[in-house]
């Protein structure tokens, strides 16, 4: 049948208005998007303008000073790394071992969805929670004063329930044929685990445990709760690390508060300073966790 | 259930004889569930150290004045214990944060999930995700040095915003869980299936059509679960709160007005090193006990929403 040149496939009326609705949609929507990124944009751009020019060597390894522009984020500095360190070494062990538990060996009873429950909360707990936690039982009750290992005994419980989480999703990405070949060939459970199961889920684990990290290392509020407000003039020494377990320490997000709670502009620009410093920490382990998790992706 | 658990299940008996009598099997067994064990003891003792500091304080503060009074003022004399004030911190700054994250989220999530191409998504998602991850102390330097004092104040007039206010702290607790509404939102949109679309677009449905009637209905649970789990997220954020919203308990919901919310004063005590056993230490517990017991049923709520209200697509 032939289309005669009068015929048009454009609508009319309310069709027309309905595609038109959709098609401005896509502008509101898009809109939208780009405002949140905009955002970001612009705090990025400010962080910078007010910041950048701070930034220097002296700034990484002076202590704090009355001065703003003698002063510098060292002890802040060593603090993270060193607090984010043990944190790592106490939560990675039982997060992973949490996991493996509830996919591989946890009997599916009540008891079990008891225990995913409770995880699912806890990873819900405001960190000031854990802040007081810390506060009452390390820092109080076991006497340990606001020392690293208190600081590092808290964030461990605070990143346990997400880390965990993380790595029960990784391990359920591994086929179950690979678990019940070892099985079907006469390995054990934890064989079959150890050496079939781990391997494949490593790297969705490993994002896991560098996102909480991150996590850690940006948290504020339970590190001051424990008693962690003080600005330092020693840095926690890594040539005698048990007895730095028990020093007081301080932290970059802390310094940052410190900072930007002072109402001398010339503070906030340090303040900005450090932020670039944790942010370009946090991003490089977010950075690393991407490339971790899109290396590995099964195809 | 999935087959693999079942599997698991049917060959449990002959699993057991083979791990019979190899004492690393049985001692790996018990590790695992000694590191189990860890976030069930975790939780029994969050609740048991804010119950006994609770009772303390209660055998000093009497209930009625914790829940009547309507003025908080620990700190000084006359000492009053009136929680709402600080709730009413919370819920200020809450709203006003929802009020701006929610809309924006939301249409982010529409965008990514029916809209945008399959490479800008990729793009944009992990961005989103790796915002998730900006410390909030970095955010509450925004709220105070930008926000306030290089947009509001400007814009308001210095006379009608005070320096410390609930407003720059709400905008940056919308940016702050900006990411998470959009990603999870964005995730329960993904996850309806294509029939669904194809079956609304073969009706003569448009696009926005499909997206707000068919999509957004279909993955209403996940969307409400992200929800819930940014309020709970916002209520339990301290940093942006203490830095930008100030420390003047106040009985408002007056975006221009400084508050002081639960966790804004909890921060408060923290920071002044209460001494044990004071009323201060205990007054922290009683707080800390309010806002566990709120964020933990927003948890659940959003726990429970999402298994008792998702809709199964196979």
């Amino acid at each position: 049948m032939a289309v005669s040149s009068s015929m048009r496939l454009r609508a009319e009326g309310a069709v027309a208005r309905r595609q038109w609705l959709s098609r401005a949609s896509r502008y509101l929507f898009l809109g939208a998007t780009l405002c949140g990124l905009a955002v970001l944009a612009l705090l990025m751009f400010i962080t910078l303008r007010e910041g950048l020019e701070r930034l220097d060597w002296d700034f990484l390894v002076n202590y704090p000073s009355r001065f703003p522009e003698q002063a510098g984020i060292r002890p802040a500095l060593l603090g993270t790394i060193w607090v984010v360190g043990v944190t790592m070494i106490l939560a990675v062990p039982i997060a992973v071992g949490t996991a493996i538990w509830i996919e591989e060996f946890a009997p599916r009873n009540g008891f079990l969805s008891f225990v995913k429950l409770n995880l699912s909360n806890l990873a819900g707990v405001p960190s000031i929670i854990y802040g007081i936690l810390g506060l009452a039982v390390f820092v109080r009750f076991y006497s340990l004063g606001p020392v690293i290992l208190a600081g590092s005994l808290t964030l461990a419980l605070m990143i346990i329930p997400m880390t965990v989480i993380a790595s029960q999703e990784a391990i359920r990405q591994v086929p179950p044929s690979q678990r019940d070949g070892a099985l079907a060939l006469g390995a054990t459970r934890w064989q079959a685990v150890r050496h079939n199961v781990l391997p494949s889920a490593m790297p969705g684990i490993m994002t896991g445990i560098i996102l909480a990290l991150s996590r850690a290392a940006g948290e504020t509020a339970a590190i001051i709760m424990i008693g962690g407000f003080t600005f330092l003039q020693f840095s926690p020494s890594f040539l005698t690390p048990v007895q730095s377990l028990t020093d007081a320490f301080t932290i970059l997000p802390i310094q940052i508060y410190g900072w930007t709670i002072d109402p001398r502009e010339a503070f906030r620009q340090n303040a900005a300073a450090a932020i670039i410093v944790l942010m370009v920490g946090v991003m490089v382990l977010n950075i690393f966790a991407a490339v971790i998790r899109e290396r590995f992706r099964p195809s | 259930m999935n087959l693999a658990s079942d599997s698991r299940t049917l060959a449990d008996g002959a699993l057991d004889k083979r791990t019979f009598g190899r004492p690393t099997e049985t001692a790996i067994m018990g590790l695992l569930l000694l590191c189990a064990a860890v976030s069930l003891i975790t939780t029994a003792v969050i609740i048991l150290v804010l119950v006994r500091e609770t009772i303390t304080f209660f055998e000093v503060v009497p209930l009625q004045d914790f829940f009547l009074e309507t003025e908080w003022q620990p700190l000084f004399e006359p000492v009053s214990f009136g929680i709402w004030e600080l709730v009413a911190g919370t819920l200020n700054t809450t709203f006003w944060a929802l009020l701006f994250a929610v809309p924006l989220g939301l249409a982010t999530a529409i965008y990514l999930s029916e809209y945008a191409h399959n490479r800008t998504r990729k793009l944009v998602k992990p961005v989103l995700e790796a915002l998730a991850g900006v410390p909030t102390v970095v955010y509450a330097y925004f709220a105070l040095t930008f926000i306030t004092q290089d947009v509001l104040q400007p814009l308001l007039g210095k006379e009608n915003v005070p320096i410390f206010n609930a407003m720059a702290a709400s905008i940056m607790l919308a940016v702050m869980i900006l990411p998470t509404i959009a990603s999870i939102s964005e995730d329960a949109m993904s996850n309806v299936p294509r029939d669904l679309r194809e079956a609304a677009y073969g009706l003569g449905a448009t696009r926005l059509e499909v997206a707000t009637r068919v999509v957004v209905p279909a993955a209403l649970s996940g969307i409400i679960a992200a929800i819930l789990l940014a309020i709970a997220r916002v209520v339990g954020e301290t940093m942006i709160v203490a830095i930008a919203a100030g420390s003047t308990p106040n009985l408002t919901l007056n975006p221009f007005e400084g508050v002081q919310t639960m966790t804004g004063f909890m921060l408060q005590v923290g920071l002044g090193d209460a001494a044990r056993g004071t009323v201060d230490y205990q007054a922290l517990f009683a707080v800390g006990s309010m806002l566990f017991v709120i964020t933990f049923a927003i948890n659940v709520g959003a726990y429970w929403f999402v298994r008792r209200y998702r809709e199964e697509y196979e």
